[in-house]
């Protein structure tokens, strides 16, 4: 999933300042499942944004909803039902998507990011999540024991560890671990290893973003 | 497969020697952080004469420095062989490509090929990095411009006349882990096209020797020049920093406790008698074929290790780098 977290509070009240009227929106997707921009964070952030305003002497209406996905446009259009109830400004709980399609749906709201988009990664732990892609569009687990070394490796080696990897960690910090001491260790305990053992000369990044914004477009969902 | 050099007449010196069979020395010069054409020539001086190829880093550590190709454009107008490194960190293939034919085209003979530091450890930890290429592909990038004279894409360079033909060096870390990858990450290396390779910093002789042992069984050492990494301690103080600080690399307790174990005076007089006593050891060692200098800004020690180590003189097969027709400038 896309994992996201809220932005400073701080930075958030600079998006509203000098606003009567704010509606804060959430997104059923990815956002909720990360706990960061569903339902019960969008009742969090419409609650601070009031105490703040009240505690500035300058109250300031704060309205909530949650869509089921802001990245669709059938979604989008029913959004327009909120709309039109004076808002002077429209905070966005989803990752970046959601904001981009309000916006284009909506160009005269004026709609603020409420979350940064972080990364395409999942929960380890409750309240822990980490990277474990980068989207690069041609996906080459299978030949990593399932890890992926272009999200996982801070220089996106292919090859095998550099020379910073110590006790399975990442020397660029101590929270990471090192992913290819855990690829060595998987492919050793399979009896793999061997297939680690031939040079791979340079990936074709045309799939990935360095090949410009990508699109998909599917013949037969095509209408 | 074969060691290239000799055979091919790949590199200058640097190559002959190893070819030779002569026990071969290295050293390191670090760019400055300023344009300055004397502050590289006086660090040559420490150097020309006590080795036979210098490695000129590019950008290490990620700080801004001199570029490595300007540096060893200098160092090699003092008759200094430079092998240039070059890092992915900050470049994409055509950047590369592009100044490996440079290079090529002003005299550079050895090219060492590695990944790069972080730039988290830097002067610029908000910069984006590159890691479009990682060491095994550029070394590969290498060889495959210089043996069939085609770029990474597949397309010919024009004509055979500007193949660049260097003598390709890489890196190898005994003391990272995980250890079992360590040899493989080697062989891997030479199997993309390495003709010789330097250690990181060597203080735990067991590890090492567990290492060129498995590297023997391989051939590797038949196929590639190993070339271990000396760097002497100054003192108990950096004995224990590089013990604790420095990830991939690893200082026995016993060398912690010799050199802990003299005053402080009489400790970097102790870590030239360490260095001294590796080297040693390492003439003897099956596989190794030299030995790499890396003084941490403590360059103006290599004259006096070459000499205790009896490592002098230096043998010489190329003729001089400088060109003595070449107009003199300042500073020179």
């Amino acid at each position: 999933m896309i994992v996201a977290e809220r932005k400073p509070l701080e930075e958030i009240t600079g998006f509203v300042a000098g606003a009567k009227k704010v509606l804060v929106v959430g997104c059923r997707g990815c956002v909720t499942v990360c706990n960061a921009g569903g339902t019960k964070e969008v009742e969090i952030l419409a609650s601070l944004l009031r105490l703040n305003s009240q505690r500035e002497g300058n109250p300031m209406d704060v309205d909530e909803h949650t869509m089921e996905r802001q990245c669709d446009p059938e979604f989008a259009e029913a959004f327009g039902e909120q709309l039109g109830r004076g808002h002077d400004v429209i905070l966005s709980m989803a990752c970046s998507i959601g904001p981009q399609f309000l916006s284009r749906r909506y160009p005269n709201e004026r709609i603020f990011p409420a979350l940064n988009t972080s990364f395409l990664g999942g929960a380890l732990a409750s309240g822990i999540w980490s990277e474990h892609c980068q989207a690069c569009g041609n996906c080459v687990i299978h030949e990593f024991g399932g890890l992926c070394p272009i999200s996982r490796c801070a220089k996106s080696l292919l090859n095998g560890p550099c020379g910073g990897s110590e006790n399975g960690r990442c020397e660029v910090s101590e929270e990471t671990e090192c992913v290819w001491q855990l690829i060595v260790d998987k492919m050793e305990s399979n009896g793999r290893l061997e297939e680690l053992s031939d040079p791979r000369l340079g990936k074709d990044w045309r799939t990935s973003r360095d090949g410009g914004p990508r699109k998909i477009a599917r013949e037969d969902l095509i209408k | 497969m074969t060691k290239s050099p000799g055979k091919n007449g790949f590199g200058g010196n640097l190559a002959r020697i190893l070819a030779s069979g002569a026990f071969a020395v290295t050293g390191e010069l670090g760019p400055p952080r300023n344009g300055s054409r004397e502050d590289v020539v006086r660090k040559t001086e420490h150097l020309v004469g006590n080795v036979d190829a210098v490695n000129v880093t590019d950008n290490q550590t990620a700080v801004v420095r001199m570029s490595s190709l300007a540096a060893c454009l200098i160092a090699q107008k003092r008759g200094l062989e430079a092998n240039m490194q070059m890092v992915c960190r900050d470049r994409n293939r055509i950047a590369m490509q592009s100044e490996l034919l440079g290079a090529h085209a002003l005299g550079i003979k050895n090219v060492i090929a590695l990944t790069g530091d972080h730039q988290k450890f830097g002067d610029h930890p908000e910069a984006k990095n590159v890691f479009d290429l990682d060491s095994v592909s550029l070394i590969g990038t290498i060889k495959k411009m210089r043996d069939e004279g085609k770029l990474l894409s597949g397309r010919d360079l024009d004509g055979d006349d500007g193949r660049p033909g260097f003598f390709i060096g890489a890196a190898f870390n005994p003391f990272a882990d995980p250890e079992s990858f360590r040899v493989l990450r080697a062989k891997k290396k030479i199997d993309a096209g390495a003709d010789f390779l330097q250690s990181q910093c060597l203080f735990d002789m067991e590890r090492f020797k567990r290492f060129m042992e498995r590297a023997v069984d391989l051939g590797l050492a038949e196929r590639a020049f190993f070339l271990a990494g000396i760097t002497p301690l100054k003192s108990a103080g950096m004995a224990n920093h590089m013990k604790n600080k420095v990830p991939g690399v690893i200082v026995p307790d016993e060398i912690v406790k010799r050199i802990s174990g003299v005053p402080k005076e009489k400790q970097a007089e102790t870590g030239i008698t360490i260095a001294c006593e590796q080297i040693e050891e390492l003439k003897t060692l099956k596989g190794v074929a030299g030995v790499h200098l890396m003084p941490v800004e403590w360059e103006h020690m290599v004259p006096a290790i070459v000499e205790r180590a009896k490592l002098l003189p230096r043998p010489a097969f190329a003729g001089p780098l400088a060109d003595p027709s070449a107009p003199r400038r300042p500073g020179e």
